[in-house]
């Protein structure tokens, strides 16, 4: 599809050569001098158009050429219009013929100028102008011969509005509102007599006006909407599509233009609802199945609304076309693409109801018994998924109010979506938007929020690149203080849910034994029962059934053949990340207790993760850097998790496969085990402590390292040295001990090169360190300060504390001295 | 609305690094984004194309790294499909849509729609409050009349000589970049001006 056939015509476009392109420029404007221009122009022109896109500077055309381009933009043939629009919006105007949006007539603009105009408009004011314009055009009465004209100054409006919506004011404001209700509600029902754009033979003998058809055949009773067809379409009918195809876009942005002010006040709101209410006393939500004499029921009322100010009549309007909407929903259409347009205008009725019970509260009690009725209808079918979110929306927004009971809406979309669903990328991407839009709103109505983690994750273990953004602004709602362990536990365990999300996949698309082919061990696994209890863990859709399972070592293996699966290595890649974000945010929810038992899980954890490359190294180095800032902020916890560290500390293995994470809990242990931290410190604990790592550093460095293993890092030896040196700091009487050691150590490297170094630069820092802090403990008085500094110098206060501030102390010493 | 229509390379391009892509036809709709916000209201229009061709590429390069992970992570092999199969390879395509961040390159948060169709890449930039059900059909509608009217199943420079052609079928189709709400006989009275249009 892409070959060098391209790649050559871009490079050629881009290095033509200055007088290459003179030329092509001259005979460019020869040629368009011409009376009938011919295909040579269009490719010419065609050329000319990829020479200036296929770099991002700027070229500039000789005025001539520009003259010429420019009044081709009103060419008869649409050719020349598109190829001129293309051409002018790739270059700039000359200076000093910048087009002034003031005084230009506007009036006779195609869709291809008019996108040039927008495109080259240089400030607010230019768009300004050409909204005013456009506006009047729409105002003023069209003659026959333009038919289609209109069609493009909606799409424009609604640009103008999306990017700068003060270019409208209160009165354009009003016309458009008085436009759009024609168009939407007043449509012709009958059908066109052909195409709009002119020019086809109906001999008055067969112009019977034929009325339009509803999507399954059917003759339709009501207005027009889009969900309707016929032979060929009148142009009120092409406008009722492009008004649709606005309305809920400027359903909520027209208050915010210019002089935007809400006229109405509310009293008068109330009466003028109130006395609606009273003619809509039937049921919205009753359909009527007979054909032909018809009277909708939506809109019976028609005329008492034409008491309402333009934008409430459009409220009213755009109320009553979306009730009908949903109602043509549920029409078996003939034709797939239909089909499929039927639930987009499912979403979009909904959405503008949505908006437009929020603008008038009292429209709430009118469309809920048809948001019921609709979810009633849709909820059992899942492929109408992206359908029910935007009915959930209206839940959340309206379901307070009208004391609707929402829990089936709840159920349904936090319990089956991601289960189910988890694999659709489109339904992933509206699912977690609608999350992150209504965050507060859903931790305030929806309970089961928080417990749901285990299904939204879902999401993230199947396609963890595309979602994990949205993530990272979802997971610190969902980290509480009742499920942050369950929710480390999950998240360590992302990689496995996503090999599981894969089996299960597999597992429903496979047939029971492959023919021939090789079996999947975990996909044996998946399928047998006694393993069932493991996956079906990993899948359960809340939190609340317990941290995590006993036999997650089995699971690991079980899925071992998985590590290298790119679905499952993409998950991978985003753990850390998330786990950085959990820290962060549990730091702040959570008491001691949680927080020690946060450490406990890492400690535990650091050995019992799924074994994919690099996926432990990491992990390992999250751990250590919150490992380290959870014991800076609460020193207490490590006298109080002294058991666990010194029980992970004393495990010699460790210093082999663990070193990052081992180096770290050994530095907290000589760091915060001493009673100025916690006064349960008591001197048996540092002495055990002394113990356990005196043992360990005996052990690395007076053989060479088990066999398959590297030699320990010089980091570990190092930091174990000093936590020993800390540790006895506190406890004298261990001194002598330390520096038997260190002299030994000394006297052993001073003999060649050891077993259990094998680089000589390391070897020196390590006993350079040794002989520091063998110097260092000659003086205990001195090494206590140093390696155990009181809080006050670690912490020092300087000009925040009143006692020791400088400048109070300076004034003091004035006066002193100056006291007489 | 959509802010801009991409047709692009998802392959690896030997002029260009790992992950970049290679912009065949970008369009982009309504008026520049710099004049109506603060920073970028100095900028001169010169210095705005260039940022906007800029924007463009960002947008390429990163459904380029969307669509390679997930065909990554689908691990379904790449069938080329002979012109003429165009249906064919537009089943086979593979589509999702990613998060484009507020500033990320647009002032505000995009949604960007995507169709893989082998080699090349058709994207969608809308607002994320957008109809995204509307804008996959019709992302998928415009990709399935590029196909076709361009024989991009062949060598595929036919984009690059006849950008007019989709210059033309976007006007009908995404109006100013407006999603319509078409049925199938609107549809049908657009493709047919269309293709009365490319027969010229």
């Amino acid at each position: 599809m892409y070959s060098h056939g391209s790649e050559s015509l871009i490079k050629q476009a881009r290095e033509i050569q200055e007088s290459e392109l003179q030329k092509f420029h001259s005979r460019l404007v020869k040629l368009l001098q011409g009376k009938e221009l011919g295909h040579e122009a269009v490719d010419s022109l065609q050329r000319l158009h990829l020479i200036l896109s296929a770099t991002k500077y700027t070229r500039t055309l000789p005025p001539e050429l520009q003259k010429r381009l420019q009044s081709l933009l009103s060419s008869p043939a649409e050719q020349f219009q598109v190829l001129s629009s293309a051409v002018l919006r790739e270059t700039l105007p000359l200076s000093g013929q910048e087009v002034n949006y003031n005084q230009e007539n506007f009036i006779q603009l195609n869709s291809h100028a008019a996108a040039l105009l927008l495109s080259q408009a240089g400030s607010r004011a230019d768009v300004s102008s050409l909204c005013a314009h456009l506006l009047c055009s729409l105002d003023s009465r069209q003659s026959e011969g333009q038919a289609n004209s209109l069609a493009h100054t909606l799409p424009i409006l609604n640009t103008v509005l999306t990017h700068s919506p003060e270019c409208l004011t209160e009165d354009h404001v009003t016309l458009l509102s008085k436009k759009l209700v024609d168009w939407l509600r007043y449509a012709s029902i009958t059908q066109g007599g052909g195409a709009p754009s002119g020019g086809f033979f109906t001999g008055p003998r067969s112009r019977q006006p034929v009325p339009i058809a509803e999507l399954d055949g059917t003759v339709s009773g009501d207005f027009f909407t889009v969900l309707c067809v016929g032979q060929g379409f009148t142009e009120d009918q092409w406008m009722n599509v492009y008004s649709f195809s606005m309305l809920r876009h400027w359903l909520l942005t027209y208050h915010s233009v210019a002089n935007g002010n809400n006229t109405a006040d509310t009293a008068n709101k109330l009466q003028l609802s109130l006395s609606l209410s009273h003619s809509h006393s039937f049921c919205n939500d009753d359909r009527s199945e007979v054909d032909g004499s018809v009277v909708s029921m939506v809109s019976a009322t028609s005329s008492s609304s034409r008491l309402l100010p333009p934008k409430e009549r459009l409220r009213e309007k755009a109320f009553q076309y979306c009730q009908r909407l949903i109602e043509q929903s549920d029409r078996k259409a003939h034709k797939r693409t239909d089909t499929d347009l039927q639930k987009a205008c499912l979403v979009e009725a909904v959405c503008i109801l949505d908006c437009v019970c929020g603008e008038d509260a009292s429209l709430v009690f009118r469309t809920f018994p048809c948001i019921k009725a609709l979810f009633g209808r849709l909820s059992s079918d899942l492929s109408f998924a992206r359908v029910l979110l935007p009915i959930a929306q209206f839940y959340l927004n309206h379901g307070e109010m009208a004391a609707v009971d929402c829990e089936s809406v709840w159920t349904l979309v936090f319990g089956r979506f991601p289960a189910e669903l988890f694999n659709s990328p489109f339904l992933a991407h509206e699912f977690l938007r609608f999350l992150r839009l209504n965050l507060e709103s859903l931790q305030l109505r929806v309970p089961q929020y928080s417990h749901s983690f285990p299904n939204l994750l879902k999401f993230l273990a199947w396609d963890s690149p595309a979602v994990v953004d949205d993530f990272v602004d979802l997971l610190p709602s969902l980290v509480t203080a009742g499920t942050a362990v369950e929710l480390l536990h999950t998240l360590l365990d992302l990689p496995c849910l996503s090999a599981t999300l894969v089996l299960q996949v597999r597992s429903t698309c496979l047939p029971i034994s492959e023919p021939g082919g090789r079996g999947l061990l975990s996909l044996d696994a998946f399928r047998s029962q006694s393993f069932r209890g493991l996956f079906l863990f990993l899948l359960r859709g809340e939190a609340g059934s317990g941290d995590t399972i006993d036999r997650l070592s089995t699971l690991h293996e079980l899925l071992a053949e998985t590590a290298d699966w790119p679905r499952v290595v993409q998950c991978a890649q985003t753990v850390p990340v998330l786990l950085h974000i959990f820290f962060d945010t549990v730091i702040a929810v959570a008491d001691e207790k949680l927080l020690a038992h946060l450490v406990q899980v890492m400690l535990e954890r650091s050995s019992l993760l799924l074994n994919i490359p690099k996926y432990n190294k990491e992990i390992h180095r999250v751990f250590s850097c919150h490992l380290l800032r959870l014991c800076k902020l609460h020193p207490s916890l490590v006298v109080d998790q002294s058991h666990e560290l010194l029980e992970f500390a004393g495990a010699t293995a460790k210093v082999y496969s663990k070193e990052e994470i081992y180096t770290h809990v050994v530095w907290v242990l000589g760091e915060y085990l001493s009673a100025s931290c916690d006064s349960r410190c008591s001197v048996r604990l540092i002495t055990s402590c002394f113990e356990t790592l005196e043992a360990v550093l005996f052990e690395i460095t007076s053989s060479a390292p088990p066999p398959g293993a590297d030699c320990p890092v010089p980091r570990v030896v190092t930091s174990l040295m000093s936590a020993l040196a800390k540790l006895a700091s506190r406890s004298h009487d261990l001194i002598p001990r330390v520096s038997l050691f260190l002299s030994k150590l000394r006297t052993v490297t001073r003999g060649g090169p050891v077993a259990w170094c094998s680089d000589e630069e390391d070897l020196v820092a390590i006993v350079t360190r040794g002989e520091e802090l063998w110097s260092l403990l000659k003086a205990p008085g001195v090494a206590q300060s140093v390696l155990t500094p009181p809080p006050l110098v670690t912490t020092p206060q300087w000009h925040r504390d009143t006692n020791v501030a400088m400048p109070l102390r300076l004034r003091a010493l004035t006066n002193l001295t100056h006291s007489q | 609305m959509v802010r801009c229509f991409l047709i692009h390379t998802v392959c690896p391009v030997g002029a260009l690094g790992a992950g970049d892509s290679r912009v065949l036809y970008s369009r982009v709709f309504g008026p520049d984004e710099g004049i109506l916000s603060d920073q970028n209201r100095d900028l001169s229009p010169e210095e705005r194309r260039v940022l906007q061709k800029e924007k463009v590429s960002v947008v390429a390069r990163q459904v380029r790294s969307a669509v390679s992970l997930s065909r990554e992570a689908s691990g379904r092999l790449l069938v080329e499909t002979e012109p003429g199969d165009e249906a064919l390879a537009l089943q086979e395509a593979d589509g999702g849509v990613a998060r484009l961040r507020a500033g990320d390159p647009f002032a505000e948060e995009m949604s960007a729609l995507w169709l893989g169709v082998q080699s090349l890449g058709f994207t969608l930039v809308c607002e994320p409050h957008e109809n995204l059900l509307l804008a996959e059909g019709t992302l998928h509608n415009l990709t399935r009349h590029c196909l076709e009217t361009l024989h991009m199943l062949g060598q595929g420079s036919e984009v690059l000589l006849r950008s007019n052609r989709v210059d033309a079928l976007l006007s009908r189709l995404l109006p100013h970049g407006q999603l319509l709400f078409l049925n199938h006989r609107f549809a049908q009275s657009l493709e047919k001006e269309v293709a009365a249009y490319v027969a010229k």
